[in-house]
């Protein structure tokens, strides 16, 4: 954010603040090669189905639950570890991962409920939209105009709704 | 499924290990081993670059290229705070194009047979691939089912995940794996609302009899 202080502690809607200068070719070229690694997991486990979505939905399989899980049960332990150990990045930052502030929760809730509805609709979130367009699915790029504009007008909304 | 069509023009080798792994690579992974992978990208990026899993930021970054306006949410220095995600997401279109045509994509998706008769039952009558053409075809587009499912979704699914801030990968895992309980409430709606989509407007939606 151009506003340091309002990025640590009061917008929450910020992403995440990234180091004081942009990432370097090299970075780039990491974070890359980490989402091809992400886009094929995707397709390759199928989470990335209309189908394993209405299944999830329906709670008919195990699939999607088993995917969702046992990324937890990997992740969590990392993260706390990391955190506790008080390690720096690669780029030599202090690793934290800064809580989200609950506020009033409404906008955990209300976002959170609409993106469930468009989630079952589309039968795919953002991650796996970008790895199916890649895959071939032109259609989602559709899918995914739609989402560009719902991020917009959230933004120009933003003022008036309840957070 | 793709599988068995490359055995035949798999290259014999010596030893019997390595193509069984390629041929099993070449199959749907398991969920225990999507999972865990998935699940080692959140370390992998805060190891490297102090960095939050998610994707839905590029959402609120890509607008903030094409048509940031007079709006507060959009006006930050996007190659500085967006430009990893950026990179990231377009790794993932990558890793799409790369399972395709080199990891035998994927095939059907062997659904359970209870999803498959309820889904009959509402009118998708194409089982084959990873989306249903009925409503993923630019012919559906045209239709109101498509049109609603397609670009209503996706609009909801932008809105949403800007409101919430962030998406399956952003709270259900990131969030969740850091114990938040704004995550948690993400979550939680999440679930309830494509539940409440999946027995509610689906139906509606697609206009079958159910």
């Amino acid at each position: 954010m151009s506003e340091p202080a309002a990025a640590r502690g009061v917008d929450r809607h910020a992403p995440p603040v990234g180091p004081p200068i942009p990432p370097t070719a090299a970075q780039l070229g990491v974070y890359l090669a980490l989402g091809v690694v992400f886009g094929v997991v995707l397709i390759k486990s199928e989470v990335v189905s209309w189908f394993r979505i209405q299944e999830m939905f329906r709670f008919q399989a195990f699939h999607m639950y088993g995917v969702l899980g046992s990324a937890l049960l990997v992740a969590s332990p990392a993260v706390a570890l990391i955190e506790r150990s008080g390690l720096r990045s690669a780029t030599g930052e202090r690793i934290a991962v800064p809580p989200k502030a609950l506020g009033r929760g409404i906008r955990y809730a209300a976002g959170g409920l609409l993106f469930g509805v468009g989630w079952a609709l589309v039968g795919a979130c953002p991650g796996p939209m970008f790895a199916l367009i890649g895959a071939g699915a032109e259609v989602v790029a559709v899918a995914l105009l739609g989402a560009l504009v719902g991020a917009w007008s959230y933004g120009a909304a933003r003022p008036r709704l309840p957070h | 499924m793709a599988g068995t069509k490359w055995s035949a023009a798999r290259p014999t080798r010596r030893s019997p290990k390595a193509p069984d792994v390629l041929e099993a690579l070449r199959e749907p992974w398991p969920w225990y081993v999507a999972g865990p992978l998935i699940g080692l990208v959140v370390p992998a990026l805060l190891l490297i670059g102090n960095k939050m899993f998610g994707v839905s930021a590029n959402l609120r970054t890509l607008c903030a290229i094409a048509a940031p306006g007079k709006i507060e949410f959009f006006r930050f220095d996007w190659r500085r705070i967006g430009g990893w995600n950026l990179a990231f997401a377009a790794g993932i279109f990558l890793g799409g194009a790369v399972a395709v045509t080199a990891l035998g994509g994927a095939g059907d998706v062997a659904i359970s047979a209870a999803t498959r008769a309820d889904l009959a039952a509402l009118g998708i009558a194409d089982f084959g691939g990873l989306l249903p053409a009925d409503l993923f075809s630019f012919a559906a587009l045209a239709t109101p089912r498509g049109l609603i499912a397609v670009v209503g979704g996706g609009f909801l699914i932008g809105f949403g995940s800007a409101y919430a801030g962030g998406c399956t990968s952003g709270h259900a895992i990131m969030g969740l794996a850091d114990r938040q309980i704004p995550s948690l409430i993400a979550v939680l709606g999440f679930f309830a609302g494509g539940v409440a989509a999946t027995f509610w407007l689906l139906p509606l939606v697609l206009g079958g009899a159910s």
